[in-house]
């Protein structure tokens, strides 16, 4: 067994802190030791985007991020999305516009989206294939995804001017 | 009766053809749901595989001494035991092997606490070898003299299958033009994005529950008992929500049946996951083969014969991959108007990865063929594609040489509407006049279509399911039915269908589905059969709910019989809608009173198909659909890649139920379709995989998917709920060939070995430019 060490961090808004091992990886850590099993495995190398998180607001493949450079950080995974009054719009938005099938990569693919969105409000469906790109899904053929988030950049706009 | 005064006349709405959000999606969209990847039993042990990592070898020796002695290890298994607990269709298979003839036969596993210590004592675990002289293609495998990869397969021949129909020498006389091509479709993977994974744990009295990704659970007992030595009676299966699966669970793997060894052994839950490296080598494949095929026609167009001679590269073991010539040969057959046909088809055994099913099952490498044939052979004639497909097409009440009735066709309707949409033919002129002129980019646009079976296949005994239904004191309504979902969205389809009939919001139905000791008995997820067969259980079981509800509210109320109807969860006159009791409120009095019911009713719905049958002459789907794609491309000429522009889809869905759902399976479709024809390719050398990852075996991605225009065409199935048809498959298998035949219109040049990946294209182009020279 690997050397562990403690870590404290922002998990979804709330402090946590526990002892890892230095070699696990931060997918590990969410899904094996919190329970926060709604970030998913599928890859392991970075290659499929199943596993993104919010890291510092930015996203990351948690696969591939050892769980003590979570030390000191805000951390947010799909579960933390969801606000009290329901589904967060981008998830709402998936929902409704049928971007959901098997569902095992849409976690990861709702943290890029919405991490898109947030930094570009004038998002186009071009720039929003290009930035999903290292999101693999198998079921969708993505179309349904892009409408999802064309509808959120839409609302947000709407919203901005009233 | 008092409370109804207040409220309005409710009209009369369908949800039929409207948009329904899969009822699972909340949860799949906040991570909530909990897939069987995600799932920890108490006390639960992790399995791992020991895999061969080589492709045909005598075991000498095993050595598990090392591995057992390290602590956390429950129970280390070899061949010895599983020693005779044969599975399979030809029962070639066993879950831990005592030879190795694949590179992921799987030669020993243990339990451990955690998965760190699993994988050390596999390490630990010493196998000596003797390697074999392997078999690598089937043209190979079949040569005389072979090494032989199962002793009791001489001449390394498996499955075997023929069709003939009519005098095909008269036929090849009275032909002006005849095309002859080989086509080598190659080893493409499902690529579910959750790995496989089964959860194993016996009871004390024997039983087994099994937490499994399968999407044909009652039959799936029957396959797995065998490598186990239990009876299917003693096998409970649960079917948690899975991450895809696209045929690749209509089969029992052995990681399944060595979950339950080491269960049994351990006396604790096991938990059997594979690593995404694992699931590249050790899933299923779509099956890869050399298909022979030959098309005639007269000087007029008209088709006069087709022929297939198919080599199947059968893998190791016998799967579902080696039977799809079943239906290989329904489209040699059906797909289009051929009056003389004569298919065969042999499986030879390889050292290979194995095939298992996959979404088109067949179809996709046959089409490939099939519906690039009908372009070639339109060139020759010098006709319009367009028109020589119109010539060709089968109108409703037709039958094929196979016997599959066309009740209601619609290929032409297809074909035009998808031509018409996209201005096929004036582009095609106009691509073709620019062929030969400079220029690095070329524009293509490419038209193909296939038939599928569309309600069903009767390809075991029975193709029905069974459905249970009640609406209990709230007018909350439960299905049990044996319908799987795996994220194709029947959930969504049963829903829609039970507020139709009962006039309950979506919100007050669940469904159970995913218990083979609560569910009743369904064939599974295959052959575009669920929405055609679990829509027609649901409708019918809905439909005998609702007859007791009104009977009973009209006896109740005293209103004549058969004016009332059930509406927004009230139940209302039928012609002006007026609510005469709400729903729940009916439902309770029902129960309660002197002479009380409960509303729980059960149907079995078989359809009216045939048995395929040995000599394959039957209408053994319920319905046949047809789609028609066109394909608008780009070609780099330089360096051979293809650009997808745009998909213009014609599909016969006989009648739209969930808009939302339908949409989704066609675009799902076409990407896999288009990951087939443009970049998937196992590359397997000597029998081992050299790109078992993303990064090397390259998906579908978000920027290139092309747009699409979708047109959905109704025929009205007879037999189907509502109208409608399956849909599912035709869209993965059509739109390769449109893009080979776009590819064909842009630079003259043809791929009969595909993916048509950059390189392929780019030396193809090339080879043509020099032989031009």
């Amino acid at each position: 067994m690997s050397v562990e060490t403690e870590i404290r961090f922002k998990l979804n808004g709330r402090e946590v802190s526990l002892k890892v091992p230095v070699t696990m990886k931060t997918l590990t850590m969410l899904r094996d030791k919190l329970g926060m099993t709604g970030t998913k495995y599928a890859c392991g190398e970075g290659e499929c985007g199943a596993c993104t998180i919010k890291l510092d607001g930015k996203t990351v493949n948690s696969c591939l991020m050892y769980a003590v450079d979570c030390d000191g950080r805000e951390v947010v995974t799909i579960e933390g999305l969801r606000t009290p009054e329901g589904l967060q719009p981008m998830q709402q938005a998936f929902v409704d516009h049928g971007a959901i099938q098997c569902g095992f990569c849409m976690p990861g693919m709702i943290m890029q989206a919405d991490y898109l969105v947030e930094n570009n409000p004038n998002l186009t469906r071009e720039e929003a294939q290009r930035g999903l790109e290292g999101n693999l899904c198998r079921c969708t053929g993505y179309t349904k995804v892009l409408d999802a988030v064309d509808a959120v950049v839409e609302a947000k706009k709407c919203c901005g001017r009233c | 009766m008092e409370k109804a005064a207040t409220v309005s006349p409710i009209a009369k709405t369908s949800l039929i053809g409207q948009r329904v959000r899969k009822p699972d999606a909340p949860d799949k969209a906040t991570g909530k749901t909990r897939y069987i990847n995600d799932m920890v039993l108490p006390q639960m042990l992790i399995g791992k595989v020991l895999f061969a990592g080589r492709a045909h070898a005598k075991i000498i020796r095993i050595d598990t001494s090392a591995a057992e002695k390290l602590p956390g290890v429950y129970a280390v298994l070899t061949g010895k035991d599983a020693a005779g607990l044969k599975f399979g269709f030809v029962r070639d298979n066993v879950a831990l092997k005592d030879k190795v003839r694949c590179e992921h036969d799987e030669i020993a596993a243990v339990a451990a606490e955690t998965e760190e210590i699993a994988s050390r004592a596999l390490e630990l675990i010493k196998v000596e070898y003797a390697d074999l002289p392997g078999v690598f293609t089937p043209e190979a495998g079949a040569k005389e003299g072979a090494p032989q990869i199962h002793d009791n397969f001489p001449g390394n021949k498996s499955l075997h299958f023929e069709f003939k129909h009519g005098d095909l020498a008269a036929a090849e006389a009275a032909s002006e033009y005849v095309v002859d091509s080989v086509f080598r479709p190659h080893h493409v993977t499902h690529c579910c994005m959750g790995t496989s994974c089964a959860i194993a744990d016996f009871d004390h009295n024997g039983k087994l529950t099994i937490w499994t990704q399968t999407q044909y659970p009652y039959n799936y007992k029957m396959d797995l008992a065998p490598a186990l030595g239990l009876g299917p009676g003693d096998i409970r299966v649960i079917q948690p929500p899975v991450g895809g699966a696209f045929g690749s669970k209509l089969d029992v793997y052995p990681y399944e049946p060595i979950a339950a060894l080491l269960a049994r052994k351990t006396g604790r839950p096991v938990k059997v996951l594979y690593t995404r490296e694992e699931e590249f080598k050790a899933a299923p494949t779509r099956q890869a083969a050399i298909i022979h095929m030959r098309t005639g026609c007269t000087r007029e167009g008209v088709l006069t014969f087709r022929t297939a001679d198919v080599l199947l590269d059968n893998g190791a073991y016998t799967s579902w991959g080696p039977t799809i010539p079943v239906i290989m040969m329904r489209t040699t057959s059906g797909h289009y108007r051929v009056p003389v046909v004569d298919f065969k088809a042999q499986a030879i055994y390889t050292n290979n990865p194995y095939a298992g099913s996959f979404r088109g099952y067949g179809n996709v490498q046959t089409t490939y063929a099939t519906a690039q044939q009908m372009d070639m052979l339109a060139d020759m004639v010098d006709m319009d594609p367009l028109e020589f497909h119109l010539k060709n097409a089968q109108k409703s009440g037709e039958v094929t040489p196979q016997k599959s009735f066309l009740r209601e066709c619609a290929l032409a309707e297809c074909l035009e509407t998808a031509a018409k949409a996209c201005d096929y033919s004036a582009k095609r002129k106009e691509y073709a006049a620019q062929r030969d002129k400079p220029g690095r980019y070329k524009k293509g646009i490419g038209l193909a279509s296939s038939i599928h079976n569309a309600g069903g296949a009767k390809i075991h005994k029975s193709d029905g399911i069974g459905t249970i239904l009640k609406v209990d004191d709230y007018a909350r309504v439960t299905v049990i039915t044996g319908a799987s979902e795996i994220g194709q969205g029947i959930d969504a389809v049963i829903t829609l269908i039970v507020c139709e009939e009962l006039g309950v919001p979506v919100e007050h139905v669940t469904i159970v589905n995913n218990d083979s000791d609560i569910a009743p008995w369904d064939v599974g997820v295959h052959a575009s059969r669920t929405t055609f067969i679990a829509g027609n259980g649901t409708r019918r079981a809905a439909q005998k709910a609702k007859a007791q509800i009104l009977s009973a509210a009209a006896k109740m109320l005293k209103e004549p019989a058969g004016t009332l109807e059930l509406r927004g969860g009230w139940v209302v006159r039928d012609q002006c809608g007026t609510p005469v009791i709400e729903l729940d409120r009916l439902l309770r009095r029902m129960h309660f009173q002197n002479e009380p019911e409960l509303v729980m009713v059960t149907d079995y719905y078989e359809p009216n198909s045939e048995p395929e049958g040995a000599k394959h002459i039957s209408d053994h789907s319920a319905a046949y659909s047809h789609a028609v794609h066109i394909a608008e491309i780009t070609v780099d000429t330089l360096t051979g890649e293809i650009k997808v522009d745009k998909v213009t889809v014609a599909q016969d869905v006989g009648r739209v139920i969930n808009r939302m759902g339908l949409e989704g399976q066609i675009e799902g479709g076409i990407a896999i379709g288009l990951g087939y024809a443009l970049s998937e390719n196992m590359r397997i050398e000597k029998g081992m995989l050299t790109n078992p990852c993303f990064r090397d075996y390259k998906l579908i991605t978000a920027p290139e998917m092309p747009s699409l225009d979708m047109h959905f065409i109704e025929s009205n199935c007879a037999e189907g709920p509502y109208g409608a048809k399956g849909i599912s498959e035709l869209p993965t298998i059509v739109i390769a060939p449109a893009i080979a035949n776009a590819l064909y219109n842009a630079t003259g040049v043809r791929i009969f070995n595909p993916p048509m990946s950059p390189e392929t294209v780019a030396r193809a182009i090339h080879e043509k430019k020099q032989a031009g020279k």
